[in-house]
C-alpha cells in the first residue's frame, strides 16, 4: 500500500506510539483489503466504550489497555493521545441513568464512567447512540467518513450520500487517532452504483412497511447495491432509518438508491451509472407477507416486554408513543422500554413525553438497547417490537420469543398483555 | 485397506499471512458476528443459519464472508482472546467486515481462489492453509 510521507512518519512513531499502533493496524487492514492507499477522514463514529463484562479484566488494568487492545489491536499498551479527527461514540452497553432498571452491575457502571471520562478527555463526543445523524453528526454529500454501526452506515451512504464502509471497533479507533481510513469500497464513486433492482408492486407507506421492504431487500440482494423503484410512498428520516436497519440485518446492504428520493440518484440512470441490474426482485403482497412471517419467532401470545426504539427513536416517535399511552396504564405483567438518544430524551422530557410514558408505567432509556446490553427485564419470555432489526437479532441473543409489528400493535400488546398483531 | 486420495491444491490471494491446518467446516451462507455467533464458545447462534449450534473453534472455516452488524471484527477478535477462534478463514466475498475481522483474529486468511472452494472442500476434509505461499491443500476424507 502506498503511504504519504506524513503517513510514513506516523507509522514510524513521529507522532507517538499510539498513532504508530493505529497506523500499523490501518496498514494491515488496508493490505488485507487490497487497498492502494489511505484517505483522509474527519468524521469517525466508533465504539470506544468499555461496558461489557468480557472487557472487565482488561478495564481493571486501565483504560489505556482497553483502547490499545480492543480499539487498536495492539499487544503493547500505548499512550492514547487526543483524537486527530472529529469523533463520536456510538451506542454503549449501559444506560448511565437507568442502569438499575437494566439490572446492570454497579461496578460495570463505574467502569463505563471511568472509560467515558478517559475518551471524553481525548475529544470523543459522547453521543452514545446508534443514530449519530439524529443528534448533530449529519455527513454532507461526498464526505469521507469512518463509521461503524450497520444501520448508521447504510443511512450515511444511502440517505445522505456520505461515504463510508462498515468499519469496526479497531478501524474506527485507528481512524480517530490518525484521521485516515483505507481508500476502498464505498469511498470510490464507481463502487456506489446500483447492481440489483427491486421492483415494488405493493404499497410501501407506514414505518412497518418500510421495515418489511428493508428486510426483503437485504435477504434478496445480500451485500449488493439495490435500486428500489415502484410503489414507494412518502419517505422521511424515520422510514429510511428503519428500512436501512432491516436491510443491513437480513443482508449486508451498505448502500442503496431510491431514484428521485436519495441524493446520488435523481433518476434510475444515475442510480445504475456504469452498472446494470444483474438480477431483479419483485416485492409484492406475497413477499411482504413472507417477510412478516419470517420476522415472527413467537408462538405464545402472552407478551411480557415491549421494546421500542431500534434504531434509537426520533423525537416524533417518542411523542407518538406518549400520545398512544396518554391516560392509559400498561398491563401489570408487561414492561415497556422506549430507547432514544440522550440528547433527544432531554427534549422529550421538556416536551412532557417522558412523563406521559412513565405515568403509563413505561420507561424511556438512552445510551443502549437490550440487544447490545443483553439485559431485558427479569423473567422476559416473549417480546414485541416495531423494529425488524430487533426482531431479527434479539430472540437469538436473549433466547426469547419475538413478535414484530407496528408501533400501534406493540402499544396494544402493552396495554392488553396479549399480542394481536395488525397485519 | 485405506484408499489414499491424492490431495487437491488451490491457489488464492493472501489476506492475512500464516500457516494452519485442521478440519474443514464449510457453509455457503454468510455469517453474522455480533448476534450471529457466541464469542465464548465459537458457535453459530443465528436461528435460521445452516450451521446453527455448530462450533468453528480450531476449524478451517470456509464461508462466503461476513454479514450483519459492524461488531463483526470485535466479536471475532473476542474469539481469539477466548481461544475459540477458527484456525483459518477461507472466503469468497471481500468486505471491510471480513478483512478487518481476519486481521484482528490474526489467523491465516485467503480469498480469490482459482476454483470453487465450496465444490472442492467438504466439511470434515483435512485442509492445510499456507497463506504466505497462497496455497490451500485439501485432503479429502
Amino acid at each position: 500500500m502506498q503511504l504519504t510521507d506524513e503517513e510514513c512518519a506516523m507509522r514510524d512513531g513521529d507522532k507517538g506510539e499510539g498513532v504508530a499502533a493505529a497506523m500499523d493496524l490501518l496498514i494491515r487492514y488496508g493490505e488485507a483489503l487490497g487497498a492502494e492507499r489511505l484517505i483522509r477522514t474527519d468524521n469517525v463514529a466508533g465504539a470506544f466504550n468499555a461496558s461489557t463484562p468480557s472487557i472487565r479484566p482488561i478495564a481493571e488494568r486501565g483504560m489505556e489497555e482497553v483502547f490499545s487492545k480492543l480499539n487498536l489491536d495492539s499487544d503493547k499498551v500505548v499512550e492514547i493521545p487526543h483524537v486527530a479527527a472529529r469523533t463520536c461514540q456510538l451506542i454503549t452497553g449501559i444506560d448511565d441513568q437507568n442502569w438499575a432498571l437494566q439490572g446492570a452491575d454497579p461496578q460495570m457502571v463505574e467502569i463505563q464512567r471511568k472509560n467515558e471520562a478517559f475518551i471524553g478527555k481525548r475529544g470523543i463526543n459522547l453521543f452514545a447512540t446508534c443514530t449519530p445523524y439524529q443528534v448533530g453528526n449529519v455527513p454532507v454529500l461526498g464526505e469521507h467518513c469512518a463509521w461503524m454501526e450497520s444501520s448508521a452506515v447504510i443511512y450515511c451512504n444511502g440517505a445522505l450520500g456520505g461515504r463510508t464502509n462498515v468499519e469496526g471497533k479497531e478501524s474506527t479507533g485507528a481512524a480517530a487517532l490518525t484521521g485516515r481510513i483505507p481508500y476502498w469500497g464505498y469511498h470510490l464513486t464507481e463502487n456506489r452504483f446500483g447492481n440489483r433492482l427491486i421492483r415494488v408492486e405493493v404499497e410501501v407507506e407506514s414505518m412497518m412497511d418500510w421495515g418489511l421492504l428493508g428486510y426483503f431487500t437485504g435477504e434478496s440482494v445480500e451485500e449488493n447495491i439495490p435500486v428500489i423503484e415502484g410503489a414507494l410512498g412518502h419517505h422521511d428520516l424515520v422510514k429510511l432509518k428503519h428500512f436501512g436497519a432491516a436491510a443491513a440485518s437480513s443482508g449486508g446492504v451498505e448502500m442503496y438508491h431510491l431514484p428521485g428520493k436519495t441524493p446520488e440518484a435523481r433518476d434510475s440512470a444515475e442510480a445504475f451509472g456504469t452498472r446494470e441490474a444483474e438480477e431483479t426482485f419483485v416485492y409484492d403482497a406475497a413477499a411482504r407477507k413472507r417477510m412478516y412471517e419470517n420476522l415472527q419467532s413467537a408462538t405464545d401470545d402472552k407478551v411480557d416486554f415491549i421494546m421500542l426504539g431500534c434504531p434509537h427513536n426520533s423525537i416524533e416517535q417518542v411523542g407518538r408513543i406518549a400520545h398512544l399511552l396518554d391516560g392509559k396504564r400498561l398491563h401489570p405483567d408487561v414492561r415497556l422500554w422506549v430507547h432514544t438518544p440522550r440528547a433527544i430524551r432531554s427534549v422529550a422530557e421538556r416536551s412532557g413525553y417522558v412523563a406521559l410514558i412513565e405515568a403509563a408505567g413505561g420507561q424511556v432509556m438512552s445510551d443502549t438497547c437490550p440487544a447490545i446490553s443483553r439485559s431485558l427485564p427479569e423473567g422476559t419470555r416473549v417480546i414485541a417490537t416495531d423494529s425488524a432489526k430487533q426482531a431479527h437479532y434479539l430472540p437469538a441473543i436473549a433466547n426469547v420469543q419475538g413478535w414484530f409489528g407496528s408501533v400501534e400493535a406493540c402499544i396494544d400488546a402493552g396495554l392488553s398483555g396479549r399480542w394481536r398483531g395488525d397485519f | 485397506m485405506k484408499v489414499m486420495t491424492s490431495p487437491l491444491i488451490l491457489t488464492g490471494r493472501k489476506v492475512v499471512g500464516g500457516y494452519a491446518e485442521g478440519e474443514a467446516l464449510v457453509t455457503t451462507q454468510t455469517i453474522s458476528g455480533w448476534g450471529g455467533i457466541n464469542e465464548r464458545d465459537g458457535s453459530i447462534i443465528e436461528r435460521r443459519h445452516e450451521l446453527v449450534g455448530q462450533s468453528f473453534a480450531g476449524k478451517i472455516l470456509i464461508f462466503p464472508g461476513a454479514k450483519g452488524s459492524s461488531g463483526w471484527s470485535a466479536f471475532f477478535h473476542m474469539t481469539r482472546l477466548n481461544d475459540v477462534a477458527p484456525a483459518a478463514m477461507l472466503f469468497t466475498r471481500m468486505t471491510t467486515k471480513i478483512a478487518l475481522g481476519a486481521v484482528v483474529t490474526r489467523v491465516p486468511a485467503m480469498t480469490a481462489f482459482d476454483a470453487d472452494i465450496y465444490q472442492t472442500i467438504k466439511t470434515g476434509d483435512h485442509v492445510v492453509v499456507d497463506a504466505d505461499a497462497g496455497t490451500v491443500t485439501v485432503h479429502p476424507t
